[in-house]
């Protein structure tokens, strides 16, 4: 009887092993094949995209870097990137100190707006904005559209620190201010720094969520000289679409950073990802 | 006095909200009232031409069909998905970390790199999987070419890169369960399926709640991939209340129809949040 049961669990770990591996073989397998095409050229690819490559040739990855205008692409994703996680982190790190001790007697109002401003669509938005900036000669503009992406990202940030914030004691607080700390060194030398594994946080989720963005990018960074990474990657598809190679060198230069990055800030992400999601 | 200066920490936050979602958002509702182009600085209030104009679109339904239809595909197969890889790594020690990493690996990357990678080395029917197939003798056409297909080939696509993310977070949700109560639902004897059912299920429920909204709400705003796809063709199949309103406010400059538009999506939101709140209100009188 204990035996069989043993051997049963046996099984179900068995299955259980395979039904991962099967899912992990799907989300790596279109990955991989990126890999293994990038290396080859379109008779090649063409004869057999599942093959693998003949040679190491990276004669793609340096086309692709030149056709997708990546040195500016890259330089314009590092500046919207970093703008705009500097103006999230003082806007929702204050918001978030404020909102997280119910210092104001409009915290439950402002709670439902971020809420609200959370779920609805861009689209209702986007278009007065859209040519509200063009009027204004904006279109383009790397700050302004970082502006509007802090803008996006404002509320699951704001929550986020609010959350870290909740778990300081307010004792910390109470005696600071018995010792007569400023609200300003309170803020910059006490609370800020406490709750800097949030600020770490919420720059990783921000900023992947700035580094992909399409939409918002798409529409307000028109002009090649504007072009993020992405969008820079974007235009090759119309152009090299016969040049599959070269295609797939370019998602590789667009994969590999990110991957990389997401391997050294996981523990990060993934908490971010959590505590903004998770109901206890 | 604190007081004033608690409201001045928070008003960077509330204005950079206010300046660019909320009142660019007013005037969408003002906007969907009106003819405007985009251009014009005297529009015409036309009343509620737009809304009758909609309501008599072919397509606009169409797109209303698809966005109920991706609602129902991502409220199972991703779930579902998210749930079983979840409750499989609760068991798995040492190897969990490295599952989850993998999973989210598609979540990360951009909407703009996942589609692009897909359409070329899996669609493309010359130099992609498909086309290899077809070489070989599979009677195989693009999923994408197709009106009957191309809905579910977007939709794979986007739950291919989403379920990894439903994965964590009801990992996360299902680690917070009691261990007494694992304990003694085991001694009860009952199996995997009641333990799921009647200990964990109930535990992750407020996460699996707001999960739940949260994937409605989002699909009736899908965008990205749809777009990046097929923008919204073949012969608008794949068409959905987002790529409809941008189309019409960028390519037809007709904003007041797309200001329409976005009111739809917004009020599906809407419903979707109240939904919310009522599972939460029974959930409050067990």
């Amino acid at each position: 009887m204990k035996s069989s049961s043993l051997a049963k669990k046996k099984r179900t770990s068995v299955l259980s092993h395979v039904i991962l591996l099967l899912f992990s073989i799907s989300a790596l397998a279109p990955l991989s094949l990126v890999l293994l095409n990038s290396f080859k050229n379109q008779t090649e690819i063409i004869r057999n995209p599942l093959s693998w490559p003949k040679a190491l040739n990276i004669s793609n990855y340096v086309d692709a870097w030149h056709a997708a205008n990546f040195s500016t692409g890259f330089i314009n994703s590092i500046l919207l990137t970093g703008t705009t996680i500097v103006i999230v982190l003082i806007a929702s790190g204050l918001a978030g100190y404020v909102l997280a001790g119910k210092k104001i007697k409009a915290t439950q109002a402002v709670t439902i707006y971020f809420m609200v401003a959370m779920t609805i669509p861009i689209q209702l938005f986007l278009f007065p904005l859209y040519f509200v900036l063009a009027k204004f000669n904006l279109i383009g503009n790397i700050y302004a559209v970082s502006f509007i992406l802090a803008a996006v990202n404002m509320p699951l940030a704001t929550f986020l620190m609010r959350t870290f914030f909740m778990n300081i004691p307010t004792e910390l607080e109470e005696s600071a201010r018995i010792d007569g700390a400023s609200t300003f060194n309170l803020i910059t030398k006490i609370m800020f720094p406490l709750v800097r594994p949030g600020l770490i946080t919420v720059s990783i989720i921000v900023g992947i969520s700035v580094w992909n963005e399409f939409l918002i990018t798409s529409t307000f960074l028109q002009g090649q000289e504007n072009f993020t990474a992405t969008l820079g990657f974007l235009s090759l598809n119309n152009t090299y679409n016969t040049n599959q190679g070269l295609m797939m060198a370019a998602s590789v230069l667009m994969i590999a950073p990110l991957i990389v990055f997401f391997l050294v800030v996981q523990k990060y992400f993934i908490e971010g990802l959590v505590s903004g999601s998770v109901k206890g | 006095m604190r007081n004033t200066v608690n409201y001045f920490l928070i008003s960077p936050a509330l204005l950079i909200s206010i300046l660019i979602v909320f009142i660019p958002g007013l005037l969408t509702v003002i906007v969907a009232f009106t003819d405007w182009n985009g251009v014009s600085t005297t529009p015409n209030f036309v009343g509620i031409q737009n809304f009758n104009e909609l309501f008599v679109d072919g397509i606009f339904w169409k797109a209303l069909l698809n966005n109920a239809k991706w609602t129902l595909m991502f409220v199972t197969v991703p779930i579902v998905i998210g749930l079983l890889t979840a409750m499989m790594l609760l068991k798995r020690k040492k190897s969990k970390s490295a599952y989850q990493l993998i999973f989210l690996f598609p979540y990360i990357l951009a909407p703009t790199t996942n589609a692009i990678l897909w359409l070329n080395i899996i669609f493309n029917p010359v130099s992609g999987v498909i086309g290899y197939l077809k070489e070989i003798g599979i009677p195989i056409e693009s999923p994408l070419s197709s009106v009957n297909t191309a809905l579910y080939a977007v939709a794979s696509v986007d739950i291919w890169h989403y379920w990894g993310f439903l994965t964590v977070i009801y990992l996360a949700a299902l680690r917070q369960t009691p261990a007494e109560q694992i304990e003694a639902a085991y001694l009860e004897g009952c199996n995997g399926w009641q333990i799921f059912r009647y200990v964990y299920f109930p535990s992750i429920r407020p996460t699996f709640n707001i999960m739940f909204v949260m994937i409605i709400i989002f699909s009736f705003l899908t965008f990205d991939y749809v777009y990046l796809l097929t923008g919204g063709g073949p012969s608008h199949s794949t068409e959905m209340l987002s790529t409809y309103a941008y189309t019409f406010a960028f390519s037809a400059f007709q904003v007041g129809k797309a200001a329409a538009i976005a009111l739809f999506m917004s009020f599906f939101g809407l419903l979707a949040s109240c939904l919310y709140i009522w599972m939460s209100r029974n959930d409050l009188k067990n």
